[in-house]
């Protein structure tokens, strides 16, 4: 936490703050700055507060002063030793390193000012016996995650130990409250005022776009009266970031994630500086830079790497080596995103697409934590398509726009969870719980039937077909309450509770040498010997397309799989030079719409390519001679032959996860019309399908008409039918069922075989699907779906803003704007629901080998399978 | 290993005809096996109640999955029209499933009961009869050079005992992976000496055909995996499926 140099104190500070805090400020030649005043009066009145304040502006201090200076006047040792003193305030930060983070910091003023106030942090790391002291002797200060905030309120004895609670800081709340996390907060924020009813909040935020959502999600919510609204206090940004786009000698590549055109100019602009933050979208962008970089990195500069999958200590590593100023860059993904202290970065680098305005600000902002000094950002597109979006982002940074999402609507499968944590704590009336709920701003709008549903949901899994009376979670007693049937529901809700539900993951563990190579004993057992230092987690779905001895990237290093063994994926350093890198999920992030219209707006509009480097313009001057620009408001598509397939190729520039939503949709239509589609790819601002039949005659003939085959009704029964069969849906389904508790989660070290007896979510997908299509875990799924994985709200606001404007241009040949989504065509797994095709062509495979070809390949698969590969690769030549 | 026969039915739905252990059998792409001298059609581990099971244990699978196994069972039954059906154990997930069975589930047994032989091998999850149900129980039976019972018998002993074994139990699944994309599906699995069926029940999960336990009843690389498919089934080879 730093603060800025002397400015003389305010007369408002004399009556607002302790003497001693007074003294503490001086003594360091600092003062408190306006904000953190204003928080305070704010907080003296008993308000709630939102702070809006870019990095730097000391928002961690301002929102502890107001509990600090609370604390300072109460005589904290006579009240513990008279009675049971439960927490003064509650902190909840969205990581538990931030919450740790912050302890440290605060630690420093509490002790210098001689304050006998205990602060603690509790989090999924907290050992047990630290937990239980924790209930028995609360700290005055609890710092932790929104998931153990749930854990406590679930406790037999909350309402005891939340009777003193005065405060609740909420930290990066802008980041809290955009996943289910934030409607399971906001469900335990509901309770805990009801709880202690006097309960103030500060909410602590980066700029947004919609600082009302977050005003009304600090403060109680009356459902038929207009929205409530914290107080706010606005920091205005101290100066503009410097930031500026590379411009790069080497070409740009037309497509492509890599940015390995720029590596040159990274390792120059790294050498500028004192110490670089290099941004990346992805874990896969992360270790590629990394071990491009190195590849370069003559001088051995101390560059490091850091991303979720990890080991923990060598994150932990990372961040200590930061602080303490010896590397040079950190190549990060988004876990470096939150506000933690990061040392004297002068230089943030995005490599790769910003994605969203705002999101770039909040990355960029991590450099020069000071409010004085502007921060330094050098974006680096890695193909022409980002260079433009880039531009739009510098645009948008210029201007301080802003594209942040709306509040989400709280999620039913987390009320299903919340309603069995709030039957474990005691039994509750549903009439007082649902009002409860719909005071939170997340759920006002949740209608009693819905509610009821969950509860319903909860107590014997809200099936029409009322079978399971008897065995019920929670009964209704006779006094109306609603109440946990057995004590043993409570280990079980403690052990799924939690909203974020990760894909499973394997530990990638070295295996110990092999005996052979370097002359000492060989391991026993398959795969090489156990023992060797663990390098992360990576997810299993990656591992399972890997047959040992094939490499990929990971930790910064090439890996040679060796097998894989229960929840181990033993590996070995590989010589090789090009691995078959970690494809990691690389949609998370969608183009923001904000981002998309700028570039739309860039491409329609000629004059303002002048901003664009030479090589882009020459591109988009191309495209206007050989084909069209895609209109501002209107859908351009292009078809073109190429080889012995017909390509259509759509520019909607609605993000890729929208349009994957749409070219599994046209696939289907156009199947229907006879056009024999074989497939689509998708990027962020285009899609490509390729068919059999010629599509721009087919087009032009109007079997179908374009627009016939880009009508709205698409979102109706296609998408319905298709989503029977979606696998996005399928997993969005079982993370719903995860969550609301149908079934629960697959812990850490629990056996993974034995498939026969587990329960598949897809069959329980299937089963409701077609007798319960109206049950509360499709709604939720659904719910997930139209602003998740499908995005197909975005995809239907894009139906209705280009129907009746499609621009056709039938072409002879590939456009230069198509060619980035031509390119991607083999890159990308091919979507669709062409399952049958691929057990055909699996298929066919045996009726080759039954040809006598392929047989040492048949001898080399079991082996593979079975996890035996490593010794024949041993005794093998 | 030679390919079996794949043979269009009414439907377009296509049966794979096997000769298995020297008698000429269907493989149905519903997941059962028909014998058309005889006129048997065997299904294998139905684990009707599995969901009510389940809710023993406040874990509320849909209700819906006995009755969704019944109606696929029915389709199979009006398609094939056999004079026996043979259940091959683990009909029922746990002892006390019969005696939960709604009325009109029973009713629908009973109607597909009427007019043919019914016989439920036992199961390791149903040792006993179930109660109240027409249809005789046993602990095998034999047809031909077949011998159908609920869990194979491991290799272990004389190799020739086990030739004509049918089996369930293990629930056989296989995974293919291709261009990025994987699927998992119920499959046969033979190496034409011995068979082990697909589960047949709604809610009933898979085990992995190259998971260990499949190991001590086929030599390796000698079997072959039929895959359920829509219409038809896949025969896929051990060196084209992939682990979990």
């Amino acid at each position: 936490m730093r603060m800025t140099a002397p400015v003389p104190i305010p007369a408002a500070a004399d009556t607002l703050l302790p003497e001693r805090f007074r003294r503490w400020f001086a003594a360091r030649g600092w003062s408190p700055r306006p904000h953190q005043l204003s928080l305070l009066s704010h907080a003296r009145a008993g308000r709630s507060v939102l702070l809006i304040a870019p990095t730097g502006a000391g928002k961690t201090l301002a929102g502890f002063l107001p509990s600090l200076a609370e604390l300072a006047e109460q005589d904290l040792q006579g009240m513990r030793d008279r009675e049971f003193l439960g927490p003064h305030t509650l902190y909840v930060s969205p990581l538990k390193a931030l919450a740790v983070d912050i302890q440290r910091n605060l630690a420093m003023p509490v002790a210098e000012m001689g304050l006998p106030i205990r602060l603690e942090t509790r989090t999924g790391d907290t050992p047990a016996h630290k937990r239980q002291r924790q209930k028995l002797h609360p700290p005055d200060i609890l710092l932790t995650t929104p998931e153990q905030v749930a854990l406590l309120l679930a406790g037999k004895d909350a309402e005891r130990f939340f009777a003193r609670l005065s405060t609740v800081i909420f930290d990066e709340l802008h980041a809290l409250t955009t996943s289910k996390r934030g409607d399971l907060l906001s469900l335990g924020l509901a309770r805990l005022r009801r709880l202690a009813p006097k309960l103030k909040t500060i909410g602590l935020s980066a700029t947004v776009a919609h600082r009302d959502d977050l005003r009304a999600f600090l403060v109680p919510q009356h459902p038929e009266s207009a929205r409530n609204l914290a107080e706010m206090v606005v920091v205005r940004e101290g100066t503009r970031p410097d930031l500026s786009i590379l411009h790069s000698k080497e070409r740009i590549p037309w497509q492509g994630h890599t940015a390995r055109y720029a590596l040159g100019d990274i390792l120059a602009a790294i050498k500028a500086h004192r110490t670089s933050l290099i941004f990346v979208n992805t874990r896969w962008q992360a270790e590629m830079l990394f071990a491009e970089l190195w590849r370069i990195n003559e001088e051995a500069l101390p560059i490091a790497l850091h991303h979720g999958s990890l080991d923990r200590g060598q994150r932990r590593k990372v961040e200590a080596a930061m602080a303490a100023g010896t590397l040079r860059a950190v190549v990060a993904t988004s876990t470096l995103d939150l506000g933690i202290d990061w040392g004297d970065v002068d230089l943030v680098i995005h490599v790769g697409a910003p994605k969203g305005a705002s999101r770039l600000a909040q990355r960029i902002g991590r450099s020069n934590h000071r409010m004085d000094e502007p921060s330094k950002g050098l974006l680096v597109p890695s193909n022409r398509f980002e260079v433009m979006e880039c531009q739009a982002a510098l645009e948008a940074s210029l201007e301080g726009a802003q594209d942040t999402p709306r509040l989400r609507r709280g999620a039913l499968d987390v009320l299903c969870q919340h309603i069995l944590g709030m039957a474990v704590a005691a039994p509750f009336d549903a009439v007082s719980l649902y009002e409860e709920v719909i005071s939170a701003e997340s759920y006002r709008d949740l209608a009693f039937e819905d509610f009821e549903q969950a509860v319903d949901f909860v107590a014997t899994g809200g099936y029409a077909l009322r079978s399971y009376e008897r065995y019920a979670k929670i009964k209704k007693r006779k006094d109306g309450l609603w109440a946990l049937a057995h004590p043993r529901l409570a280990q079980q809700y403690r052990l799924n509770l939690g909203t974020i539900v990760e894909a499973p993951m394997l530990t990638v563990r070295l295996a110990a040498r092999r005996g052979g190579k370097d002359g000492r004993p060989g391991a026993q057992g398959p795969a090489g010997g156990r023992g060797g230092r663990v390098l992360g987690q990576v997810e299993e779905y990656f591992l399972e397309q890997l047959v040992p001895g094939d490499t990929f990237q990971f930790a910064g290093q090439v890996l040679r799989l060796e097998g894989i063994r229960e929840n181990e994926a033993l590996v070995s350093r590989a010589e090789a030079q090009d691995p078959a890198i970690p494809s990691y999920e690389g949609g998370k992030f969608p183009l923001s719409t904000y981002l998309a219209a700028g570039v739309r707006a860039m491409l329609a509009d000629p004059q303002s390519w002048e901003k664009l480097p030479g090589q882009v313009r020459d591109w988009l001057s191309l495209q206007r001679q050989k084909s069209a620009l895609p209109p501002r408001d209107a859908l351009l598509i292009e078809t073109f032959p190429r080889a012995d397939k017909f390509y259509m190729v759509a520019y909607p520039f609605e993000g890729r996860l929208a349009h994957q939503t749409l070219g599994m949709l046209l696939a289907r239509r156009l199947e229907r019309a006879r056009a024999r589609p074989l497939g689509f790819v998708a990027n962020d601002y285009a899609l490509a399908v390729w068919a059999l039949r010629d599509l721009g005659a087919l087009f032009a003939a109007g079997t179908p008409s374009l627009a016939a085959l880009f009508e709205q009704d698409m979102l109706g029964d296609d998408l319905e039918a298709w989503l029977a069969e979606s696998y996005l849906l399928k997993r969005s389904f079982r993370n719903c069922a995860i969550i609301a508790g149908l079934i629960e989660r697959r812990h850490p070290g629990e056996e993974k075989t034995g498939r026969q007896v587990t329960i598949s979510t897809d069959l329980i997908y299937d089963v409701l699907r077609s007798h319960e299509p109206d049950h509360i875990l499709l709604k939720a799924t659904r719910a997930d779906a139209a602003t998740g994985l499908l995005d197909i709200a975005r995809l239907g606001e894009m139906l209705s803003r280009i129907a009746g404007r499609i621009v056709h241009q039938r072409l002879t040949r590939v456009s230069p704007l198509a060619v980035p989504a031509m390119l991607e065509i083999g890159r990308e797994p091919v979507f669709g629901e062409a399952q049958e095709d691929l057990l055909a062509e699996a298929s066919d495979e045996l009726i080759r080998e039954a040809m006598g070809a392929g047989e040492t390949e048949a001898g080399f698969g079991l082996g593979a399978n079975t996890g035996v590969r490593g010794e024949r690769g041993r005794d093998a030549p | 290993m030679a390919l079996a026969q794949t043979q269009v039915l009414e439907e377009s739905v296509a049966e794979t005809r096997l000769n298995l252990a020297g008698r000429e059998v269907a493989l149905d792409p519903a997941g059962a096996l028909f014998d058309p001298q005889t006129r048997t059609l065997v299904v294998a581990d139905l684990h009707l109640e599995k969901a009510s099971s389940f809710a023993r244990r406040q874990v509320f699978l849909p209700p819906y999955d006995t009755a969704a196994t019944l109606t696929a069972l029915t389709g199979l039954v009006l398609r094939r029209r056999p004079r026996t059906v043979l259940c091959l154990g683990d009909s029922f997930h746990d002892g006390e499933g019969a005696a939960r069975l709604s009325a009109q589930d029973a009713a629908r047994i009973a109607a597909l009961q009427a007019g043919r032989d019914w016989v439920w091998i036992a199961g390791n999850h149903d040792p006993a009869p179930p109660a109240g149900l027409g249809g005789d129980c046993c602990a095998q039976v034999q047809i031909g050079p077949l011998a159908f019972r609920h869990e194979p018998t491991c290799q272990d002993g004389a190799k020739g005992k086990m030739k004509g074994e049918v089996a369930g139990h293990l629930h056989p699944s296989a995974k293919v992976s291709r261009r990025g994309r994987s699927i998992r599906r119920r499959a046969f699995v033979t190496d034409k000496e011995r068979l082990v069926l697909p589960s047949f029940g709604m809610l009933t999960g898979g085990l992995n055909v190259l998971d260990r336990a499949f190991q001590t009843l086929f030599p390796p690389f000698a079997f072959t995996a039929f895959v359920l498919g829509e219409k038809r089934l896949y025969p896929v080879a051990p060196a084209s499926l992939r682990p979990d």
